[in-house]
């Protein structure tokens, strides 16, 4: 033994486990992507409420009705329902299943399967339930409200909401159709199998879930028998890499066919690196300024106003945001039924200055914290700097996430930098937290509620607005009553939206029809294929 | 007539131990086994009580984590009940001793999974790259230290001296993207982030979860190959940092001993300087030694969290980091429990090898 351990025969093991190991690009039917994955805490598509975890779910799970990646713009369509009918007093939709789907335990897709999955969702009552739940449903109800009866559904609503609202809603997430024999077969006492789903899947989409190792990786196979024909990519790997460097080195070197979070840096360098593309896609998370109504100051309308022309967006989005945002002065991102297309507020010291003068402010301090996201304190350093030029000081502390998180749920930040995501692809999704709180108390503990966290008492006309906007059947009439609540809201509220986030996404070459969901939904991998 | 059995030198002639003798004995050792145990056990709970009094006074909420940001608040206030955070602390850090020695480490709120099968899947990712980085860290750095003592002031003491500067005052993290975008990116010499290569990912069934080991069980050459290629890179990097301590402590160990009136008298006898060295010097410091690797290898194993996110390896620095980031303590505490017992079986192991390594302690 002494004897096979010399240097020399050191030195040649070495060298031969060195060697370059042979780096072959990614297989032809193998989709390999970098993403940030350490945020799914389940696969549950009850209580998944995370994007990454959706992610999974939108190509693990179908929907009564869902987008076509291929086009977009056309909003839902049918799905696992074929058809569906309104009632004439609008109170309730019924849906004909398609026939001949199956899961991929190979049961059928039935009627009963899809008002179990609604009922199910409903009565866990996780974190996305109340996308279903403002339909009026409860855990009570839910078995008489979420009815089958052969091949049909029914959906029997508390108010006749408009159709357009209640089927973009059925496109989340938490609406997906899961197998009701293989889930119960799994379920551990009256968890209706939300433990043993957190972990795998029981869908009809057009991947399954081959694994999923928590910060690390998940893979996806396609399904054969998938309704819509198999996709092309018979695997997909979603490998965890958080760092954007590290992603573009991966994609670089062709180990990986898309990196997706990549920083403005690395994204510019990878548009010159030959075999390389990168897209850029709107996505639905805006970037807004909340301020508190608690505080004195900040609850001086001149304030408010002059604020608005204290934030240098040409700037911003010219500089550390470049490529990452770009400027969105309307609460609904674009892309949305009713989306404000209109950036009034410009950066304008001399007019804010004029604005304090004018309210009889001659100055005054804030002290906020912000979350220690380098892009957050990026703009916070920025508004410290314009603010000075106004006359106001501002003080900033960083927190971590989950303690400026903590702070803003107890509506003690007085000024709230932060993002946020749309829950569904309907416009309400955003005016219902931004433009609407019908109870301004502490004691209403609204906390769901943006308007609320920033103790914005939304005007009796506005939250009313917002509530019509929901009932309204006529399709442009809605579009037309968003318009105005987003005109009336930018005019005197004291949230202020500021950017809208854009997906810089690396890919290479041959990676063709790759689609993150827009604004509206999550990555869809079914369309993708890879040329030569 | 005095030779006794208290005679140091031992030159004496020693009677046989009778019975009562080795009976006391075996009480002695018992009681130091028993004893070993109870301050094993006392460490572990003592360390667990800490951490968990921090996580709970931390300004961070898990339940947020659980719920969500959009969440009512009945539906904070339900999760909050179910993770039993209205019981008080001493009940809830009673309860969660009660599980732990039933083997119940609990679910982790960041993964959803139980934070036993989470361990073992971090686990030995840390422990491969941390062993291969310390094997690295010793095999350098003890020759190089001895050598830096043994040639003082010459070249390869230069050499080793600005080693182990840049290795202390080198940012990991820019080193880190520096190896890879050279020996990955430019030279194409090693795998890039991750474990393995695409191509073998889950391919190898786990075994110990060593990848490097279970692709030798399998018998899949490529595959050890494959995450060799990965290993190699982060596994130098903490090497590479491990030398710098270890190296700069044999060559303060070498001098010690080499001042030293045995090894003037080695010399002149007419030893060679190689015997001097290796032979009597060097088994002298193996002692302190056991002690510095000992600890840099506990190191690697918990501290090394930054490597892991740049090469994007699912280690067990990263799992307590980011779980704690999320205020599960669940999964912060389990891996305290290994973490600790690591550190305490490198302790106790560094006793063992002290009894081979110096037959005083005999």
């Amino acid at each position: 033994m002494k004897h096979l351990l010399t240097p020399r025969a050191l030195l040649l093991a070495s060298a031969i486990a060195l060697a370059p190991a042979a780096f072959a690009e990614t297989p032809a039917d193998t989709l390999v992507v970098a993403n940030d994955i350490n945020d799914i805490i389940s696969l549950d598509p009850a209580q998944t409420f995370e994007f990454s975890g959706n992610d999974v779910n939108r190509n693990t799970y179908d929907r009564l009705v869902d987008f076509d990646p291929l086009d977009m713009a056309a909003g839902f369509k049918p799905a696992l329902a074929e058809s569906w009918q309104v009632a004439e007093d609008g109170m309730s939709i019924t849906f004909t299943m398609r026939e001949g789907v199956t899961f991929h335990s190979g049961n059928p897709v039935r009627a009963e399967d899809a008002a179990w999955s609604l009922q199910r969702a409903v009565i866990l009552n996780k974190t996305p339930a109340f996308i279903l739940t403002q339909f009026g449903f409860t855990p009570e109800n839910a078995g008489e409200k979420i009815t089958f009866d052969g091949n049909t559904l029914t959906l029997s609503l508390d108010k006749p909401y408009a159709q357009s609202f209640v089927l973009n809603c059925l496109t989340a997430m938490v609406a997906s159709v899961v197998d009701k024999e293989l889930v119960m077969a799994n379920a551990e006492g009256e968890d209706m199998g939300n433990t043993w789903l957190n972990t795998n899947e029981a869908g009809s989409g057009a991947f399954t879930l081959t694994s999923w190792r928590a910060n690390e990786a998940v893979q996806l196979a396609a399904y054969e028998g998938y309704w819509q024909g198999a996709a092309a990519m018979k695997r997909v790997i979603i490998r965890n890499v958080a760092e954007s460097s590290a992603q573009r080195l991966l994609l670089e070197q062709g180990d990986i066919d898309a990196a997706r979070n990549l920083t403005p840096t690395d994204a510019d360098a990878l548009r010159e690196v030959e075999g390389v593309k990168v897209e850029d896609q709107p996505q639905g998370r805006i970037l807004y300024l909340g301020l508190s109504q608690k505080d004195e100051l900040l609850s001086n309308p001149a304030v408010i106003q002059a604020i608005k022309h204290l934030v240098d967006y040409d700037g911003i989005t010219g500089s550390f945001l470049k490529g990452m945002f770009k400027t969105r002065q309307s609460f609904l991102p674009e892309g949305y039924l009713g989306a404000l297309d209109e950036n009034p507020w410009t950066y304008d010291i001399a007019k804010a200055k004029q604005l304090l003068t004018d309210a009889g402010i001659e100055g005054g301090t804030i002290n906020t914290s912000v979350r220690d996201l380098r892009e957050y304190v990026d703009v916070a350093q920025t508004l410290q700097a314009s603010f000075a030029e106004a006359g106001l000081t501002l003080n900033i502390e960083q927190m971590t996430g989950a303690q400026s998180l903590d702070a803003y749920r107890a509506r003690q930040v007085p000024i709230y930098i932060g993002e946020w995501g749309p829950d569904y692809s309907d416009p309400n999704t955003n005016a219902a937290t931004f433009a609407y709180n019908p109870d301004n108390s502490d004691e209403a503990m609204a906390t769901g509620l943006l308007a609320w966290r920033n103790s914005y008492a939304v005007p009796e006309a506005m939250n009313e607005a917002t509530v019509a906007a929901t009932l309204e059947q006529d399709g442009d009439k809605r579009a037309q009553m968003y318009l105005d609540i987003q005109k009336q809201y930018q005019a005197e509220a004291p949230l202020i939206p500021l950017f809208q986030r854009i997906a810089n996404t690396g890919l290479q070459e041959n990676v063709q029809n790759w689609n993150i969901g827009g604004a509206v939904t999550s990555v869809m991998y079914h369309q993708v294929t890879k040329g030569e | 007539m005095a030779a006794t059995d208290t005679d140091p030198g031992g030159r004496g002639q020693t009677p046989p131990p009778s019975a009562s003798d080795r009976s006391a004995a075996r009480r002695r050792r018992l009681r130091n086994i028993a004893g070993t145990l109870l301050s094993l056990a006392l460490t572990l709970l003592g360390l667990l009580l800490v951490t968990f009094i921090i996580g709970r006074v931390m300004p961070i909420d898990p339940v947020l984590k659980v719920v969500g940001d959009r969440a009512s608040q009945a539906q904070y206030d339900a999760a909050y009940q179910a993770m039993g955070l209205d019981r008080p602390l001493a009940v809830q850090f009673l309860g969660y001793i009660r599980d732990i020695l039933s083997g119940d480490l609990g679910r982790s709120i960041s993964t959803g999974q139980l934070v036993v099968n989470d361990i073992k899947r971090v686990f030995p990712a840390t422990l491969e790259l941390a062993t291969l980085g310390t094997f690295i860290g010793v095999s350098i750095g003890v020759p190089l230290g001895v050598i830096a003592a043994a040639k003082r002031g010459g070249l390869v003491d230069q050499v080793a001296r600005v080693v182990a500067l840049v290795g202390y005052s080198m940012p990991i993290f820019w080193l880190g993207l520096m190896g890879l975008l050279v020996f990955y990116g430019i030279l194409g010499w090693v795998g890039g982030p991750g474990r393995q290569g695409i191509i073998y990912d889950g391919m190898v069934p786990t075994v110990t979860g060593l990848i490097l080991v279970d692709s030798l069980i399998a018998g899949d050459w490529g595959a050890f190959r494959d995450a060799f290629s990965h290993i190699i890179l982060p596994a130098s990097l903490l090497g590479y940092f491990s030398l710098a301590y270890i190296s700069r402590m044999t060559r303060s160990f070498m001098l010690e001993q080499l001042s030293a009136e045995y090894v003037t008298t080695a010399r002149v006898k007419g030893l060679s300087e190689r015997a001097v060295i290796w032979r009597h010097a060097f088994r002298n410091i193996s002692i302190p030694l056991v002690t510095v690797i000992a600890l840099s290898f506990g190191s690697l194993l918990e501290g090394s969290v930054l490597t892991e996110i740049i090469f994007s390896w699912p280690g067990l620095g990263q799992y307590i980091t980011k779980s704690l980031l999320a205020g599960d303590m669940n999964a912060v505490l389990g891996g305290t429990i290994v973490v600790g017992t690591c550190f305490i079986a490198l302790n106790l192991l560094s006793d063992l090898l002290y009894r081979v390594l110096d037959p005083r302690s005999k």
